[in-house]
């Protein structure tokens, strides 16, 4: 494996130029490096800048200062080569395509014969277990269906680094720890790295290995708080229960109420501690 | 949907129309001959035969013959002839008016500047009268000569009727181009496809619940210009002409200029169902958004 990392932010800045020259500093002085094949979470209250820099990694947005090679690579170079795949809270399933076409589409537009696209999306149909629908339309799915379809997609070229925006945000607490289990085994078997953006304590600490905990206004890194199970824990449901992961719970959310020593108001509102 | 349902809505609307020539009857029956009257204003019609035909009158009509030296032909046939004229004129101006509009919509999406350049004018194109330019473009038409073709009056009807038409379209097109969420534009641009491939794979199948109203306006518009532009044009042959004529015999045959109405609407509700037709057609992309 190669010891490239797959994401390498340094002083990493975005300015939001606003009306009557009131910048809104969004994230500011950004150093994070993720391994690959490591999983690391931003995590923090709205506003923080979390959303904003998974996007400047996706070179969807463009950072105003600081420097970032995703794979070694510039942002743009590294989206031009489909270094990663992308996820959003939204499934964003194109409504006119069935369940295969919408997972094969990344495949489509990079002009992947059809019988290569057809073997890709019925693989990836198995490892998120919707074989079945594969002929289905998006409204004919549930939310968490969707979602899966998503993120089949999003793992459809077999990306090094997987980016993923509340992508369980809109679901409801059941349906997210069954996803969030789907996930780390889905990771565990495609190798990539994970960058994850929620709001949700207990997912980031469950699925990270890394959480990175941001305050906002402005967006900094407040500290990283290492997540790895210790003591022959797998993550698995009897993980949810453990000490530890009650520990790391605590921990991250004492660094979140915390916040900047500037603010008086609480600065974990936006951030949900279930 | 089962054939049960069809039934019911086809039951419907036949009560519908039944309804309609209910009222009419109902009317004239027991309305008096002068109309209502309010201090000196007629609110409603005056109930004579010249005024309000009895309905089979009008519908009888349709197998007389159109006067006394043309025995051979009915008002019906007439009246099928010319819509048959009508709708082909319409159907041009339709194609020439969609095709006009998607392209302007397509710029205009595509250029910010196209847009702001051309939209006020696309607007203020619909409120110059018809028949202000009916005459202006038989004028600039007919000078128009390319090889042995002579531009003729029909294709100045057609191109109005096109004026008309391609209104919806380019306003509808451009809401339907600029529709898709955010989460879409960003996913074909995290995968860098270009905005005209964008525009196939993603804008132009997201239009397609916005363009098929505007395709069923553009219709209509399509045979309300063709009829009004042949009565100003003076172009013979087609329904408009025949309202104009008929409408002459109103003092002794006061049903006969309701067949050329009746005609009217046949080809606007032919026009619609086409367009229905094509709605049918581009299903799978009609389905519900996701949430």
């Amino acid at each position: 494996m190669t010891t490239e990392l797959a994401v390498q932010a340094r002083g990493l800045g975005r300015v939001f130029g606003a009306r009557k020259g009131r910048d809104v500093v969004a994230l500011d002085d950004i150093d994070l490096d993720i391994a690959p094949g490591e999983f690391v979470s931003l995590i923090g209250p709205s506003g923080c800048g979390k959303s904003t820099l998974l996007r400047i990694v996706a070179d969807l947005d463009a950072p105003t200062s600081g420097s970032l090679s995703v794979f070694g690579k510039s942002a743009q170079q590294a989206r031009l080569d489909q270094d990663y795949g992308i996820a959003f809270q939204q499934a964003g399933l194109l409504p006119w395509r069935s369940v295969a076409a919408n997972v094969g589409l990344p495949l489509e537009v990079h002009g992947a014969g059809k019988r290569e696209r057809d073997a890709r999306v019925a693989e990836l149909l198995d490892m998120v277990g919707l074989t079945d629908f594969a002929r289905s339309y998006p409204d004919q799915l549930s939310g968490g269906m969707q979602q899966r379809v998503a993120i089949a997609r999003a793992l459809a070229e077999s990306p090094r680094l997987l980016l993923m925006d509340e992508p369980f945000g809109a679901l409801d607490e059941i349906t997210r720890e069954r996803m969030q289990a789907e996930l780390v085994r889905i990771c565990g078997e495609s190798g990539a790295a994970v960058l994850f953006v929620t709001h949700s304590i207990p997912e980031a600490v469950f699925l990270s290995d890394r959480v990175v905990v941001m305050t906002p206004r402005p967006g900094r890194i407040v500290d990283i708080v290492d997540s790895r199970p210790v003591g022959g824990h797998r993550r698995d449901d009897d993980f949810r229960d453990a000490a530890e992961f009650f520990h790391t719970v605590a921990r991250v959310r004492e660094l979140l109420h915390a916040g900047p020593a500037s603010h008086a108001v609480p600065a974990a509102r936006g951030v949900e501690n279930r | 949907m089962s054939a049960l349902r069809y039934a019911g809505r086809a039951l419907l609307g036949a009560l519908g129309i039944l309804a309609v020539a209910g009222l009419w009857e109902g009317y004239k029956a027991v309305g008096p001959g002068d109309g209502v009257v309010v201090h000196g204003v007629v609110v409603l019609p005056r109930t004579t035969d010249l005024a309000m035909p009895h309905v089979w009158d009008m519908f009888g009509k349709f197998s007389e013959p159109v006067n006394l030296f043309a025995g051979h032909q009915t008002v019906g046939s007439a009246v099928l002839s010319g819509c048959w004229f009508t709708l082909r004129l319409a159907a041009t101006g339709w194609v020439i008016g969609v095709v006009v509009g998607f392209v302007l919509a397509i710029l205009m999406a595509r250029f910010r500047l196209a847009e702001s350049a051309m939209l006020p004018w696309i607007v203020l194109s619909q409120t110059v009268p018809l028949i202000a330019i009916a005459p202006l473009v038989r004028r600039w038409g007919s000078q128009i000569h390319i090889g042995g073709w002579v531009w003729s009056s029909e294709n100045s009807v057609a191109v109005i009727a096109a004026y008309l038409a391609f209104f919806p379209v380019a306003v509808g097109a451009l809401r339907g181009l600029r529709s898709p969420d955010a989460t879409h534009l960003d996913l074909l641009h995290a995968y860098g496809v270009g905005w005209w491939r964008g525009l196939v794979k993603l804008r132009l199948p997201a239009s397609v619940p916005y363009l098929l109203p505007a395709l069923r306006l553009a219709a209509a518009s399509a045979v309300i210009g063709t009829v009004v532009a042949e009565v100003s044009i003076g172009l013979r042959g087609g329904i408009g002409r025949m309202i104009i004529e008929y409408a002459q015999s109103a003092g002794g045959d006061p049903a006969k200029p309701w067949a050329p109405i009746f005609g009217a609407i046949g080809v606007g509700l032919v026009a619609a169902g086409a367009v229905g037709l094509i709605g049918l057609l581009l299903r799978p992309y009609r389905r519900g958004e996701a949430a």
